[in-house]
């Protein structure tokens, strides 16, 4: 009974990671970098408020750059 | 008359064209099982999942309004679509360059009817079990991203459109009754539809949402708690819209020219071939 409940709880959280993450880990640690970065300027008061959100979005550029730049050096993705 | 600001035309087709994209998808995989083993046990495996997904968009609506601020929903609801959309978008970008092969409905019921032929011929409940599991599985899978997408969306824009969920809502019942209606037309993979031209511009409007809403959420870490505000208010959407749409494109022309030669004359963005 215990088995088949830890079981049931392996695979909803593994559908809900599958779900979020997807098959780009890369993406989803680089977004999550950027929110915790984002949210101490924000915390701390670190640079003006007008600021904060357009370079917010310069972060999440990086990331999306920095994933493409890696794909290509790893010689193309996965053809599916 | 209905009155409806920019921000709520950009969610209504964003919902619109991510559910016919969803739909497309979970319909190919719908018509595979109908035709290769039982229209009844793929039907009744649709509607078993729609019944499923009802149930989550119930949970997860009543579960969210009232439990958290509007701040940290606009920071979590921007944190997920902007994990979502990345990933959508680094696709369709490596899709237009070539260096990933581009999704083929076709295909992949040509795979789907092929998987089906050869799975043993299991009964339960009267019902072809392989074509019910595969059809609730499809269904249920391509419509929790819908639903992802509506509950984002349209929890996100009520604050400013006290309607915004029912527009979410109506887009995506839209596109599922769209696509529901080509597919009995023509009755086979609905492979004319733009697919891949459809998850680019769904990828954008994913990054910008994601992206706007997220940045606001970034205000309930502040010693106020409130949401941050963008410099120039709602027009700045469409600047960051563009900002995305820009980064996009030269991505693509960089990625065609560091493409091997083979590669480097792939047709364009969203091309079916």
């Amino acid at each position: 009974m215990m088995r088949a409940l830890a079981r049931l709880v392996i695979a909803f959280f593994r559908f809900w990671y599958d779900f979020i993450v997807g098959d780009c880990r890369q993406i989803a640690a680089g977004v999550l970098v950027v929110l915790v970065a984002g949210a101490l300027l924000s915390r701390f008061a670190l640079v003006p408020p007008a600021v904060l959100a357009p370079l917010f979005g310069l972060g999440l550029a990086a990331v999306l750059v920095v994933s493409l730049i890696s794909e290509v050096g790893r010689g193309g993705a996965g053809r599916s | 008359m209905i009155h409806i600001d920019a921000a709520t035309a950009g969610l209504v087709v964003a919902v619109f064209v991510a559910s016919i994209v969803e739909c497309v998808e979970a319909f190919t995989i719908v018509l595979a099982m109908g035709m290769t083993r039982s229209w009844k046990a793929a039907l009744v495996g649709t509607g078993a999942a729609l019944v499923a997904l009802s149930v989550l968009v119930a949970a997860a609506g009543v579960g969210l309004r009232g439990a958290i601020s509007q701040s940290f929903l606009q920071f979590l609801i921007g944190s997920l679509l902007l994990v979502f959309g990345l990933q959508w978008l680094r696709k369709a970008i490596l899709r237009a360059t070539g260096l990933k092969s581009v999704h083929d409905e076709a295909g992949i019921f040509d795979k789907e009817r092929e998987i089906a032929a050869k799975a043993p011929d299991t009964r339960r409940f009267g019902l072809d079990w392989f074509a019910f599991v595969v059809s609730l599985k499809g269904v249920f899978l391509e419509g929790v991203e819908v639903i992802f997408i509506v509950i984002t969306f349209g929890l996100n824009a009520s604050a400013r459109e006290p309607r915004a969920m029912l527009y979410a809502s109506l887009a995506a019942v839209a596109a599922f009754a769209l696509v529901a209606l080509a597919g009995i037309v023509v009755h086979r993979p609905l492979a004319r539809v733009p697919e891949n031209s459809l998850k680019f511009g769904v990828a954008l409007l994913l990054c910008t949402f994601g992206t706007w809403w997220a940045a606001e959420g970034l205000g309930f870490f502040s010693p106020s708690g409130h949401s941050a505000e963008w410099p120039g208010g709602d027009l700045t959407l469409l600047a960051v819209l563009g900002a995305w749409a820009l980064l996009a494109w030269s991505a693509v022309l960089v990625l065609r020219r560091l493409a091997s030669p083979t590669k480097a004359g792939f047709a364009g963005a969203g091309s079916p071939k």
